[in-house]
């Protein structure tokens, strides 16, 4: 996977990716994806191509439960969140919807806006082309990852028609 | 992977009695279902059974789609599913309706539980929380629930949709905090205070992925309602739960609501935590967070003089009987400044009740409050107080991120009641001991 990136700094709270009036109002995903990012950067989702990742800092996704953050993220087209530490609840949804994240300390000093970076989710390293950097990201418990292959718990449930824990 | 589904009574008294556990290694390691007689330990990853699970309009429409996605036709124990319609009820569009008509219909199929018009952690503390259980809920808020000495964690849609359909989760067992709060709160400083401050202490994510257990001579002179507080915003510094353990308060609580404990559960003297915070309340004083985050905290004499367009006393944090009281002791034979508004949205039916039977929402309705139905509304920004372009509002709620609650040009400062009354008659933020005897 290749993309830009486009990057954000700590505490990056889900009211910011998607507020509560859009999510009460929508379940629809591209309906959400009109509004991702709209507390820090409105029209994000127009700017964002296909595969372009998000690189940010610490304790990306705090705040609410509501799965319409990384549903929002997803339906713009990013592919992967990079960040130095994510929220918990954030964390596990973005998994079960099938949205990849990596954990990876240090990332926001390699990375800046605009950089073209490459991941390899199943090596687990993120590759920054333009400075010609490689990052380790650390590696998920394995139940975890075979639910990020699959497309997240829906799919995984029905390929194997049973939960992956 | 084949399930433990029976309680190994010799099992749980030895994990009880042990003196090296955290409360949170005891509850998981006696809800685990993967192993049979094994601790749950720091760290480990295990699946538990679930006691009770929740979710709200906010959560339950998307988890039902899941379901469906799923073909799971019944959820696994009907009698330990609830649903709430909270957070925008009654409903302010069409849209919002068809979602509430989806989670009563769901409901009817499933002959699960259903409420309308209570704060969900409110109606759980009222109606279903007791010690020794695991609740998961979907939301963030969903810690609440611990200040009844039960593990309580909030998840999403998706994941909720699968704890309805199997009763079971997996969980990374977490290391604990211990916050201790000795001595005697001053006068007018709350349980509020006490977390604000401990969020500008630690930071948003000072906590995070961990349990915090509050304790203390002082939190053991805390109601229900003040430790429900604590543990709410525990979820603000990153918690995964936030726990009061079982004591003389919660006993009488229980007696009171007629309901009896699961399992009376202790951290033993020797557990090991990650952390140890150790405060003398009677050194603190009101505070206040600033926009745009939890963890910006002040003490308010610091912003007093902030001028205001709307004080809020609502939420899952702080709209109980005993902050409605506070209110009322403070806004008696005064009078909200002109041109500020105070909403007052009590966090449940019964709290309404209580508060109207007691005359205190007269009080507030002649001082110049206006009450909604219980309803989350205003603290998410949905509705019953949303916040226009620029306006500043001061709010007993939890969070004052960007257009939280309403316009991103909006601010909110976070506090507690009687910061948030006091504020409101002199229509600046403003320290409330100037008004409490």
């Amino acid at each position: 996977m290749k993309g830009r990136a486009w990057k954000f700094g700590d505490n990056v709270n889900t009211d910011i990716i998607i507020p509560y009036k859009y999510k009460a109002r929508s379940i629809d995903p591209k309906t959400l994806a009109k509004h991702c990012m709209e507390g820090i950067d409105p029209g994000f989702s127009k700017k964002v191509q296909k595969g372009d990742f998000i690189v940010s800092g610490r304790n990306f996704g705090c705040g609410s439960s509501r799965e319409q953050a990384p549903v929002s993220i997803k339906a713009c087209g990013i592919s992967v969140v990079i960040a130095e530490s994510f929220a918990r609840i954030f964390y596990r949804n973005a998994i079960n919807i099938g949205l990849p994240v990596l954990v990876c300390e240090g990332v926001l000093k390699e990375v800046d806006d605009g950089d073209t970076i490459e991941v390899d989710l199943s090596k687990g390293f993120v590759n920054n082309l333009s400075k010609e950097k490689i990052i380790e990201v650390k590696k998920q418990p394995e139940f975890l990852e075979k639910m990020v292959k699959a497309g997240g718990l829906v799919e995984y449930y029905k390929k194997f028609r049973r939960f992956p824990w | 992977m084949q399930y433990v589904s029976t309680i190994d009574r010799d099992f749980q008294d030895k994990i009880l009695a042990d003196q090296g556990l955290t409360f949170t290694e005891k509850i998981l390691s006696i809800k685990r279902c993967d192993e049979s007689r094994k601790v749950a330990s720091t760290d480990d990853i295990i699946v538990t059974q679930v006691d009770l699970a929740m979710a709200h309009d906010g959560t339950a429409p998307l988890a039902i789609k899941v379901l469906g996605e799923l073909g799971i036709k019944r959820v696994w124990d009907s009698n330990k599913v609830i649903l709430h319609i909270d957070h925008t009820y009654p409903s302010s569009s069409e849209q919002i309706a068809d979602f509430h008509s989806i989670m009563r219909r769901f409901a009817m199929e499933q002959g699960c539980h259903i409420q309308e018009g209570n704060i969900c952690h409110q109606y759980m503390l009222e109606h279903f929380v007791v010690p020794g259980m695991l609740i998961i809920g979907a939301d963030s808020h969903t810690t609440t629930q611990g200040s009844l000495g039960a593990f309580t964690t909030g998840v999403g849609s998706t994941e909720i949709a699968a704890v309805f359909a199997s009763g079971r989760i997996w969980l990374k067992v977490p290391e604990s905090i211990k916050v201790i709060f000795n001595g005697k709160l001053p006068r007018g400083v709350f349980a509020k205070d006490l977390i604000l401050y401990i969020a500008g202490k630690i930071s948003c994510e000072g906590a995070n992925y961990k349990a915090i257990e509050f304790t203390g001579g002082a939190v053991k002179d805390l109601s229900i309602s003040s430790r429900a507080t604590l543990c709410n915003m525990s979820t603000e510094v990153g918690a995964k739960a936030g726990i009061v353990e079982m004591d003389k308060v919660t006993k009488e609580y229980l007696m009171q609501m007629g309901r009896k404990t699961m399992l009376e559960v202790h951290s033993g003297k020797e557990a090991v935590y990650a952390k140890i915070v150790e405060e003398d309340v009677e050194k603190m004083e009101p505070y206040v967070a600033l926009p745009y985050n939890v963890d910006s905290v002040k003490a308010v004499r610091d912003v007093e003089g902030q001028p205001i367009d709307q004080a809020f006393l609502g939420s899952c944090t702080n709209a109980r009987f005993e902050d409605l009281k506070i209110a009322e002791e403070i806004l008696k034979g005064r009078k909200v400044k002109e041109g500020v508004r105070l909403i007052v949205t009590p966090a449940s039916n019964r709290v309404y009740k209580a508060a109207l039977e007691s005359g205190i929402i007269e009080t507030l309705l002649q001082a110049g409050a206006s009450i909604t139905s219980p309803t989350c509304g205003a603290c998410v920004g949905t509705h019953c107080g949303v916040l226009g372009c620029g306006e500043v509002c001061i709010s007993c709620s939890n969070r004052n991120f960007i257009g939280r609650m309403g316009s991103p040009e909006s601010k909110v400062y976070l506090a507690s009641p009687a910061t948030v009354v006091a504020s409101a008659i002199k229509g600046f933020i403003a320290d409330p001991r100037d008004y409490l005897r």
